[in-house]
């Protein structure tokens, strides 16, 4: 099979990046020498306050933002031939679905671009509407659902296409904390059926120690990595492992990394 | 005339009837429904042409100043087939085919100057200018290039459209979110994928805008631009000559048609409207 021959190939892996906005006061340094290798079926979370470039970096992998310098692939290829294959799924901050169509439209949207038979979009919005709990919901209109909804609805059409990356901008982070944490376990079980790799960015401590395999701890002016820790929770979370010693050890870390990239400052 | 009514009765009359039937509208929006959203307006109306009615009568005004409704009504039934060629005419040869000729022509231009910044920041400019052109200076020219018949009625329409449409269109394909056209671009979505599912649903609420505003003025380009030369039948030549022969009850005649066609032509683009941008915050139930 093709798995047998990517198995060892990291699925992404940057070297020495570095990325500069040229703003209207300057130029600014979004990230610097960023080096980091993720494999396939690692779960990552970057964590680190605003400005870190975490939100940057997930954009690069995705080809919305251009490095300036260094290199980086995903799946042996460069983000703009990897778009083109469509290898990934992109989950932002607010849900974007397009008010003009159903939940159904929305999720066969990227379908429809990709060229998928009709009868074979039709299954594929079948699918990830029962996998995201949204059955009997795909006639509505996005505005007529709550803001959970919508945002499990977006999750949904970045997993019709079946991209072996899953990307995800603080996805909940508009939502409330009990929302939140239902949607953790569901992305967490969905991880664990799909064996998707999964980039996820967000500035909970406790939300990136519970989802991940890999914490990358990132620090701001210029954004650079701190510190990578692998995680060593089992792949089977319950909520209230983040009671346990070695969730609130780890915690404990990612706090220290992200305090000492405060005193850099 | 003096300011005592020369025929109280009929004040007195009318304003009964009037008070009735404002009180029957009043009482009649306090409740739901959709007949009740239909019948309030038409009454309130009606009151309207009864206090009218009644003041016109009651205190004798002369017809040139203001005739009364059934006056006007009476004029209307007897000289169906006059009104009906002037609407022909000046509405369904001047204004509507400017009007289709005017939107479709700013909609195609606006695709077209979409990718060039060079061509969005020179026309645009050049186009605020000539929609600022006073109508009464353009008209003139415009009926001695294209002669006296419509064609001419059309051009002056086309012209009064074109730029605000064009405007609205333009700052519609911008309105999309950056977050829902990174999405297209994420699953490599080509230029006309992104334009036909993404920009141009987007750019509806902002099109329905342009075209009600287009709708009062193809009305008033065709009328006006009759004022210029036209042949012996139109809206705004029939207004121009009777007012001149002191008939001002054909004036208001053709005045009410006026209101009419425009009011029908403005309810049709924001019944279409409805339906195209039901997803609109504007427009949801």
């Amino acid at each position: 099979m093709k798995d047998t021959i990517s198995q060892n190939q990291p699925v992404i892996e940057a070297k020495g990046l570095n990325l500069v906005f040229q703003t209207a006061d300057g130029p600014v340094q979004a990230l610097k020498d960023v080096n980091l290798t993720v494999a396939k079926g690692d779960f990552v979370s970057f964590i680190g306050p605003s400005g870190c470039g975490k939100t940057t970096f997930l954009r690069a992998i995705a080809a919305l933002e251009h490095p300036t310098s260094g290199t980086l692939t995903v799946n042996g290829m460069s983000p703009d031939e990897a778009r083109r294959k469509r290898a990934y799924g992109y989950v932002f901050q607010a849900a974007g679905l397009y008010p003009w169509r159903t939940i159904r439209g929305n999720i066969k949207l990227p379908l429809e671009i990709m060229g998928f038979s009709k009868a074979d979009q039709e299954e594929r919005v079948q699918r990830v509407l029962e996998l995201v709990e949204l059955k009997g919901f795909g006639k509505k209109f996005p505005w007529q659902l709550s803001g959970g909804m919508q945002q499990r609805a977006s999750i949904a059409r970045a997993l019709a296409f079946d991209a072996d990356i899953l990307l995800m901008d603080e996805p909940f982070g508009a939502l409330d904390e009990i929302v939140r944490d239902r949607l953790n376990e569901e992305v967490l079980k969905l991880w664990a059926r799909t064996g998707k790799t999964i980039g996820f960015v967000t500035h909970s401590i406790p939300e990136a120690v519970y989802l991940s395999t890999k914490i990358v701890v990132m620090s701001p002016r210029p954004g650079r990595i701190t510190d990578v820790i692998d995680s060593p929770l089992p792949k089977e979370r319950p909520l209230d492992i983040r009671d346990s010693r070695e969730f609130i050890e780890i915690a404990h870390r990612v706090r220290e990394g992200l305090r000492a990239g405060h005193h850099e400052d | 005339m003096s300011w005592v009514p020369a025929h109280s009765g009929w004040l007195a009359g009318a304003l009964m009837l009037w008070l009735v039937l404002w009180a029957a509208s009043v009482m009649l929006a306090r409740r739901e429904g959709r007949g009740v959203r239909l019948v309030v307006p038409v009454l309130f109306g009606l009151s309207l042409l009864v206090l009218w009615e009644g003041i016109v009568r009651a205190w004798a005004v002369a017809p040139v100043i203001l005739p009364a409704p059934s006056v006007i009504a009476a004029k209307i039934a007897a000289s169906g087939p006059v009104l009906w060629q002037d609407f022909a005419q000046t509405i369904l040869k001047g204004a509507v085919p400017g009007f289709l000729i005017g939107a479709g022509a700013a909609f195609a231009v606006a695709i077209l100057i979409d990718r060039s910044p060079f061509l969005q920041r020179g026309l645009l400019p050049v186009g605020n200018f000539v929609a600022a052109l006073p109508i009464v200076g353009l008209a003139p020219i415009l009926v001695m290039w294209f002669g006296f018949d419509w064609q001419s009625k059309a051009a002056v329409v086309v012209v009064m459209v074109f730029f605000p449409m064009l405007v609205n269109i333009v700052a519609g394909l911008q309105a999309s979110e950056r977050m829902q056209r990174d999405l297209m671009a994420t699953w490599g979505a080509s230029y006309l994928q992104t334009l036909l599912r993404l920009r141009l649903p987007a750019a509806m609420p902002f099109v329905f805008n342009g075209l009600k505003i287009a709708s009062t003025l193809a009305l008033i380009g065709a009328i006006v631009a009759e004022f210029f030369g036209s042949p012996i039948y139109g809206m705004g030549f029939r207004i121009s000559t009777e007012v001149g022969r002191l008939g001002l009850d054909m004036v208001w005649a053709e005045i009410a048609v006026a209101a009419l066609a425009g009011s029908v032509f403005y309810g049709l683009i924001a019944l279409i409207e409805r339906g195209v941008t039901f997803w609109h915050p504007s427009q949801r139930k």
